[in-house]
């Protein structure tokens, strides 16, 4: 199975880098999450419903619609809040990038650890500027708002193109499909990466999220 | 063209159709109220949250969405459009936005109708909860108040994109594939925000919508006392009610299977036949959704008909599995691809709805939706001002003129307890009968600029802290200062003349010493030298 990528750039000012990656970052998971699944007997199913809610930038004139679920907020803020204080302490030329990646889990026998299948990787390179005046950052307001209205189309345009889904899941298998730990809503299993580039362009990780999950993921 | 789609599927699929255009509207409609929008997410499975999303409804937009489609379905040559516009407190208005809902007749015939094309109807709802808050009106519905607000109007059959000016830009939510055509979703914007000329709007059929009049609470009981309706006449029942959602919508609960193959059977879904009853059958009121910025009352969709009325019934969700059909259960297996939905055996599928019922008596719909109390600009006024700046003629108000417009304008006197007559009987026939043009109507106008002061200013690009920073150290008066080149110029030219003066001080004296040499007579020669 060939795993989708999208690739995604912005150039922002420092204050904006944690709206703009959220806003990227939500309106994708608002597409790729559900209501709660609850199997009953016979082997059916039913769905739960998925609420939304407007969020307005405080750095960006700019409004996101994403899921109604703290819980999956509270997880993306925790790990844009990270990627953002990397970036700031990184003393490079502020490039950096972050990945959501959605996978599926594929059980392997003793002693193996599962294997996890990328079906579509989700790319969001951030540029960050600095700004002198009060003037120019009232344009990048501006301007970064118009620019993320165009990354949340090109996503709108991907999503809508129905390519591979991963299939709906029996109750056994669900936890291999979809991330079922959160209260509200049920997202398909995600990971959330991000790299910090030095000033040669070199890529330096400089988390070990994935690193560690996949050292313990059992 | 059609498959040999079975008529059960056919039924669902139209049943799909029929909901997600109600859903689209009500999308597009709450995006350019103003205000932010939040509904809660439900674990549980509820009776009435179509496409599994928590999408309020509110009953004027329904009401007028199903009296748009009068019993269509979005066709091939049958579009149902939204419209979007805005309209100044001096009466112009502007087209913003069509929103279409098409279909054309590309046809997917693999596609399995239960499953695959209501999830991807979920998917489109989701991306047009996306797209409306990024296209230019969403800012400026945000930004609506006294100076503008937005209206609304569907219509079926042909999109109209007249109104948007030249160089109008369009996006695509998405498409999805049916066994009977593909259903594409799109947005065509402006992007030429100057005014256009009266004569353009005279070629417009009027806007036919629904007027929200801010001063009047929430049409659901539960919440804030109702305020007095300014479009109802005194004395007056409640008029025009509209059908809770257990008359008018019909249930959608979904349940899905996972049973292997061999326990094949039919399923369909279990909905509510509509019983849709409508107060008033012709309502057909131009819509203003008045929304200021400052918020003091609570705003209420509600529709002025001819005995104008607000809707009172709640919009409570139907109880599936007490009326209505019940349908056939069939299973398919999640390996197929196909979903199916199972009818609900009991009652309490729809009766867990929290989301959805918005006439519950609870704070927590208040929390749920949110209706922000606003002042707009032009409602509360007597029917003969109302018609004229209802009217859908841009200048009405310039054309009456000699009414008392400065003693009712809101800007000027804010208005006080709203009045009991209906304003906007008069506009049901603006079609350009009244108003006419001004001499100015043929200027064009440009939109307000709603920046702050030294936010952005094209005369002095200056900033506040430039602005702060200049004036805090002003430059010293040139009449004050002398130039250190001009000074050290005149300091070189006065230390000459001072040479100068030297220079002359001594042949003075060197010549006066000559002259008094010359006058002392010399004993010898002087004589013989005078003499000769």
């Amino acid at each position: 199975m060939n795993c989708r990528s999208e690739v995604l750039e912005v150039s922002v000012e420092g204050r904006q880098v944690e709206e703009a990656m959220l806003a990227v970052l939500h309106t994708v998971l608002l597409h790729r999450s559900t209501g709660k699944f609850h199997y009953k007997k016979e082997g059916t199913y039913s769905i739960g419903t998925v609420g939304t809610q407007d969020v307005d930038c405080d750095f960006i004139d700019f409004t996101y619609v994403r899921v109604s679920s703290e819980e999956l907020d509270r997880a993306l803020r925790k790990v844009v809040g990270e990627f953002r204080d990397a970036l700031r302490n990184s003393g490079g030329d502020g490039l950096g990038q972050m990945s959501l990646e959605f996978y599926q889990k594929k059980k392997s026998r003793w002693p193996f650890s599962d294997e996890c299948i990328p079906w579509e990787v989700w790319t969001v390179k951030v540029h960050v500027v600095a700004l002198a005046t009060e003037q120019e950052r009232q344009i990048c307001r501006e301007k970064v708002g118009e620019k993320l209205c165009e990354k949340i189309t090109n996503i709108v345009e991907v999503m809508n193109r129905h390519e591979y889904l991963p299939k709906m899941p029996t109750q056994s298998e669900v936890d291999n499909v979809f991330d079922t730990g959160l209260r509200d809503v049920q997202p398909y299993l995600y990971k959330i990466s991000f790299q910090i580039t030095d000033a040669l362009g070199s890529s330096v990780t400089t988390t070990m999220r994935r690193l560690i999950k996949d050292t313990l993921a059992l | 063209m059609e498959t040999d789609l079975n008529s059960q599927d056919r039924k669902d699929l139209d049943k799909f159709i029929k909901f997600f255009a109600l859903k689209t509207v009500q999308v597009i409609v709450q995006a350019r109220l103003g205000e932010k929008i939040c509904t809660r997410s439900s674990s549980s499975p509820t009776g009435s949250d179509w496409f599994n999303l928590a999408i309020k409804d509110i009953p004027e937009v329904t009401h007028e969405a199903k009296k748009a489609l009068a019993g269509q379905l979005p066709a091939v040559g049958r579009s149902m459009c939204v419209e979007i516009s805005l309209k100044t407190s001096e009466g112009d208005s502007m087209e913003l936005e069509i929103w279409c809902l098409e279909m054309n007749e590309k046809c997917d015939k693999e596609i399995k109708v239960s499953y695959a094309v209501y999830n991807r109807l979920s998917l489109l709802l989701k991306s047009l909860l996306a797209i409306t808050r990024v296209t230019p009106a969403y800012r400026l519905s945000r930004k609506q108040g006294h100076e503008y607000v937005i209206l609304y109007r569907i219509y079926f059959g042909e999109v109209q994109l007249n109104g948007l000016g030249e160089g109008f830009q369009t996006v695509r939510v998405g498409t999805v594939g049916t066994p009977v055509g593909t259903i594409t979703l799109s947005c065509a914007y402006r992007i030429n925000l100057a005014f256009m000329s009266t004569r353009h709007f005279e070629r417009t059929p009027p806007i036919m919508g629904i007027i929200i009049d801010h001063f009047v609470d929430r049409p659901y009981p539960s919440s804030s006392p109702m305020h007095p309706c300014n479009y109802r006449t005194a004395g007056e029942d409640t008029g025009v009610t509209y059908p809770s959602v257990e008359d008018s919508q019909e249930v959608c609960t979904t349940s899905f299977s996972t049973s292997p193959p061999s326990q094949l059977s039919s399923s369909r879904l279990s909905c509510q036949p509509a019983a849709l009853g409508v107060g008033s059958a012709d309502l057909g009121c131009p819509a203003v959704f008045a929304a200021g910025l400052n918020t003091t009352h609570p705003y209420q969709l509600m529709v002025p008909g001819k005995e104008g009325g607000v809707p009172l019934a709640p919009n409570q969700p139907a109880h599936g599995a007490q009326a209505g059909d019940q349908e056939r259960l069939t299973t398919y297996t999640p390996s197929d691809g196909a979903h199916c939905a199972a009818t609900p055996s009991s009652s309490e599928d729809t009766e867990t709805v929290s989301n959805s019922s918005e006439g519950r008596a609870s704070p927590h719909d208040v929390l749920e939706t949110i209706f922000v109390r606003k002042v707009g600009a032009f409602v509360n006024k007597p029917i003969n001002q109302v018609t004229l700046t209802s009217l859908d003629i841009p200048f009405a108000m310039f054309a009456a003129k000699n009414l008392e417009l400065e003693d009712v304008d809101p800007m000027v006197n804010p208005p006080d307890s709203p009045e009991t007559t209906s304003p906007l009987q008069g506009s049901l026939h603006s079609d350009g009968s009244s108003g006419g043009s001004s001499g100015n109507t043929q200027d064009d106008f440009v939109m307000i600029d709603f920046k702050p002061a030294f936010s952005k200013d094209d005369i002095l690009p200056m900033d506040l802290g430039t602005f702060y920073r200049e004036f805090q150290n002003p430059p010293q008066l040139s009449s004050l200062s002398i130039d250190i080149g001009a000074q050290s110029m005149a300091e070189d030219l006065l230390s000459t003349l001072f040479y100068i003066l030297e220079i002359c001080d001594t042949l003075q004296m060197n010549t006066m010493a000559f002259h008094r040499a010359q006058e002392r007579p010399d004993p010898k020669h002087t004589a013989g030298k005078r003499q000769s």
